[in-house]
């Protein structure tokens, strides 16, 4: 298990995001987390880097156990994300934005980079060799001088993933990666995902709402409902899991 | 050469040369801007703050050094401080909160400095004579001072380590990154107090390199605070967003209002120098708002 979630409620004044959900991911695994729109999902993901703090229950990474994470935190123990409505940096490079990413791996303090001396050049050189392989690897080689602000939605969606991938996380999490995609860009994406999760053996944990995306590609789906946790289990058990079907369909009265 | 000629470029090297000294303060503003989306009123109050503390300790006997030094470490803390008690708590605040708190932020740096050193003027000097270069002025004739001169090339060497900072490293990725979005700089692992801290510790610094040639310049004395108004029509050409903005922004209000003065000014009885710089600005927000190197922002719909 690299990552577990016991019991974790979260609430803003009455109205209550999560109540009492557990799960677990495996290490190596793709994780799909799937429910109608409000069930709490980005809630979900948003507890995980700790963009929210939860106010009852547990996170256990890493046989580490934490109560609540911070953004910053999250980071350097190896979690990184992307956004459902994008964050990059508009006014930034492709590989500038990229290379944010790598900012937890650098080392060098503000007085060597003052003066831009030895072992700062030679880290940055190091650090961008790095980021070029992950330009290659999505393929956007074409457009790493561009402004992310003017790139088309589906690249920036892959931007965002490559910075996310630039932190070498051990659990990645995509809040909606294809979302808003054409099918061909959706099939490249879903192809980044399964290339990520099988050369670099990342744990990769994402929300989805293409049941088709999800169906092919997650080992495992969590199934959220107004909060709760509904059903668990691969995509077979969950599709036919009535309780799903009730959550997507609606309820006959 | 014929007088006029000579004249002529005495005056536009004099508007350039001025030009640099606003661009020197212009670069606070910048730095702020970038990094934290906060326009800081707050910068003037800054130079006199950093101008009267050196000039004070230089009073006391000090060695001329340490006081630098003293002063320099006075303007870090003075950044840090800030950082840590008024803009920490406004993390997520809209922009127009932040620059209120900035005013604020002036009027406590104007009386504290006051109440510490006193409101006497004092004269200041780096040991480099404000005189015309004698051979400049030997072999063509042109008179232009030693002081202009060596103030150009500290704002010309200041811009260019920071530009590469900016460009080249982490910490100024970082900080560019901070400035384009918080929430996702968090997400990316930035630390934000910490990048913050950073910038108000650099711009406490340009600070005082303002604040000892406009020192040098204008004596160090209460209206040293209006230099930064100064700043604002060299930002409005410039860009808020651009370091080099900001040195292009200011050769140019520098040249302009030196060469109105000298061949318009007259027409209208003199002293136009004040108020031009602010009319060039204006033309400039007509044409292109977002200034010469700003970054132009896309909205999509």
């Amino acid at each position: 298990m690299i990552l577990s979630v016991e019991d974790v409620s979260l609430a803003f004044g009455g109205v209550k995001a999560l109540s009492d959900v557990s799960f677990d991911v495996k290490e190596h695994e793709i994780r799909a987390i799937i429910g109608p729109n409000g069930a709490g999902k980005s809630s979900m993901l948003n507890v995980l880097n700790g963009v929210y703090r939860p106010q009852k229950g547990k996170i256990r990474f890493k046989e580490k156990v934490f109560s609540g994470m911070d953004p910053h935190a999250a980071a350097a123990l190896g979690i990184a994300r992307t956004f459902q409505n994008i964050a990059l940096f508009k006014g930034m490079s492709v590989l500038d934005n990229i290379m944010t990413g790598r900012n937890q791996r650098m080392r060098c303090n503000f007085l060597q980079q003052a003066i831009w001396l030895g072992s700062a050049k030679r880290e940055e050189l190091e650090h961008r060799r790095a980021v070029e392989e992950i330009i290659d690897f999505l393929e956007i080689q074409h457009i790493r001088r561009t402004p992310v602000g003017r790139l088309p939605y589906g690249l920036q969606k892959c931007v965002e993933l490559g910075r996310a991938l630039a932190a070498e996380p051990r659990l990645l999490l995509l809040d909606e990666p294809m979302a808003g995609m054409n099918l061909e860009e959706k099939q490249d994406m879903c192809r980044f995902v399964l290339d990520v999760n099988d050369q670099f053996g990342t744990t990769i944990v994402l929300i989805e709402h293409d049941m088709g995306v999800v169906m092919d590609i997650s080992n495992r789906v969590v199934v959220l409902d107004y909060g709760r946790k509904i059903a668990d289990g691969t995509p077979e058990e969950v599709r036919k899991d009535q309780k799903v079907i009730d959550a997507y369909l609606g309820l006959a009265h | 050469m014929p007088i006029e000629v000579i004249f002529f470029i005495e005056v536009l090297a004099g508007g350039l040369l001025a030009g640099v000294m606003y661009a020197l303060v212009a670069l606070g503003f910048v730095l702020i801007y970038k990094a934290s989306g906060v326009f800081n009123f707050a910068q003037g109050a800054m130079v006199f703050f950093a101008a009267l503390t050196f000039v004070s300790l230089l009073a006391l006997q000090w060695n001329f050094w340490l006081a630098l030094l003293v002063t320099l470490a006075v303007m870090v803390v003075l950044g840090l401080v800030t950082e840590r008690v008024v803009l920490r708590p406004l993390v997520n605040q809209p922009p127009i909160t932040l620059f209120m708190a900035t005013i604020g932020l002036t009027f406590v740096l104007e009386g504290l400095s006051q109440l510490i050193w006193g409101s006497q003027p004092h004269g200041l000097e780096l040991g480099i004579p404000d005189v015309p270069m004698e051979w400049l002025s030997q072999r063509w004739n042109v008179n232009i001072s030693q002081f202009d001169l060596f103030a150009a090339f500290v704002a010309g060497l200041l811009v260019a380590v920071l530009a590469v900072f900016f460009q080249k490293t982490r910490i100024g990725r970082a900080l560019r990154a901070v400035a384009d979005d918080h929430q996702a700089a968090l997400a990316v692992g930035i630390p934000l107090q910490h990048i913050w801290a950073i910038v108000w510790a650099v711009a406490g610094f340009v600070a005082l390199v303002a604040g000892l040639m406009w020192g040098v310049r204008n004596g160090v004395q209460y209206a040293l605070t209006f230099v930064a108004l100064k700043a604002l029509p060299v930002l409005l050409i410039g860009g808020f967003e651009s370091i080099p903005g900001a040195i292009l922004g200011g050769l140019i209000i520098g040249a302009t209002e030196k060469l109105a003065e000298v061949y318009v000014g007259p027409m209208f009885g003199g002293g136009i120098e004040s108020w031009f710089a602010y009319v060039v600005a204006l033309l400039f927000l007509l044409v292109r708002p977002e200034g010469l190197f700003g970054e132009k922002h896309i909205d999509r719909v």
